[in-house]
């Protein structure tokens, strides 16, 4: 069964600059493991050392979060969807955002 | 570099301030030519910091006391997902994002670093006592290492043309 995987553009250079790729699995698990086989680069990007998914990675089946389907185990159809969303978060330097502004008042 | 008009970053400006003292965020879709990423639309996202239980679903809260929307934001992926649809139906792409530093300078934190993906642009704006006042756009290096600072095109009118010396990554801090 093919599935269509959804390459996000920071990850596009190293799947061919492919918006999408077509790979035949019968699992999440399998979907990624065929795309990370045929582009070997994205690999890094997608497993942690212990080749678990990394946390900074979502995986949507269709429009459903694999975390609370069976994961990577969860089956896929034919002419399924899988979509490769990457976290977007970050921060200021400072835990402690407040108290950074107060000093900065102290020094001024 | 990062091309967009004075009414796109004027609206993340308002978006900046607006959220203050909160950090704000959202997304940057448009075409990527290559050299230049041209914004096309600015969407203003929520940030799911507000909601730390949910926050927690996506990333690990390492210090759950001190982390609030004042200094972290987290993009609801769903919302990113919507959003990607979206932007594919009208032949766009995701550029990359922006964010606020509430009383911070528009560096990059090396939390920003740690969370952030090569090739996306970061946009991130000051925001000094409610006031947007410096913006400015990074781009991580493809080993993840360190920030390089983007140059930012504002309706035609080069600003933040710092080019790092000698070709080498400005580091963000």
């Amino acid at each position: 069964m093919a599935v269509k995987v959804i390459i996000p553009t920071p990850l596009r250079q190293y799947a061919g600059k492919q918006e999408s790729v077509q790979i035949e699995a019968g699992t999440v698990g399998e979907a990624l493991s065929g795309l990370t086989t045929q582009y070997a680069e994205l690999r890094r990007h997608l497993y942690n050392d212990e080749g678990k998914i990394r946390s900074f990675v979502n995986v949507y089946l269709n429009d459903e979060d694999i975390r609370y389907l069976s994961k990577e185990q969860t089956p896929v159809k034919e002419n399924d969807v899988l979509s490769i969303v990457p976290s977007i978060a970050g921060g200021v330097p400072s835990l402690n955002a407040a108290a950074g502004s107060i000093l900065r008042c102290i020094c001024s | 570099m990062l091309r967009l008009s004075v009414e796109q970053l004027d609206a993340i400006h308002r978006h900046a301030a607006r959220d203050y003292p909160a950090e704000c965020c959202g997304v940057l879709l448009g075409q990527d030519a290559g050299e230049v990423k041209h914004v096309a639309e600015v969407a203003a996202l929520a940030n799911l910091r507000r909601e730390p239980q949910r926050a927690a679903e996506f990333v690990p809260l390492e210090d759950p006391g001190r982390e609030s929307e004042r200094n972290r934001y987290l993009i609801d992926p769903r919302e990113q997902l919507r959003v990607e649809k979206g932007a594919r139906t009208r032949g766009l792409t995701v550029l990359g994002y922006y964010h606020s530093h509430p009383d911070h300078p528009p560096r990059p934190s090396e939390y920003d670093r740690e969370h952030a993906w090569p090739w996306y642009s970061y946009l991130i704006v000051a925001v000094e006592k409610g006031v947007p006042r410096d913006s400015r756009s990074w781009v991580l290096s493809e080993d993840r290492s360190v920030f390089q600072l983007e140059q930012l095109e504002v309706a035609n009118v080069v600003t933040h043309a710092q080019v790092s010396r000698g070709g080498k990554p400005t580091p963000a801090q």
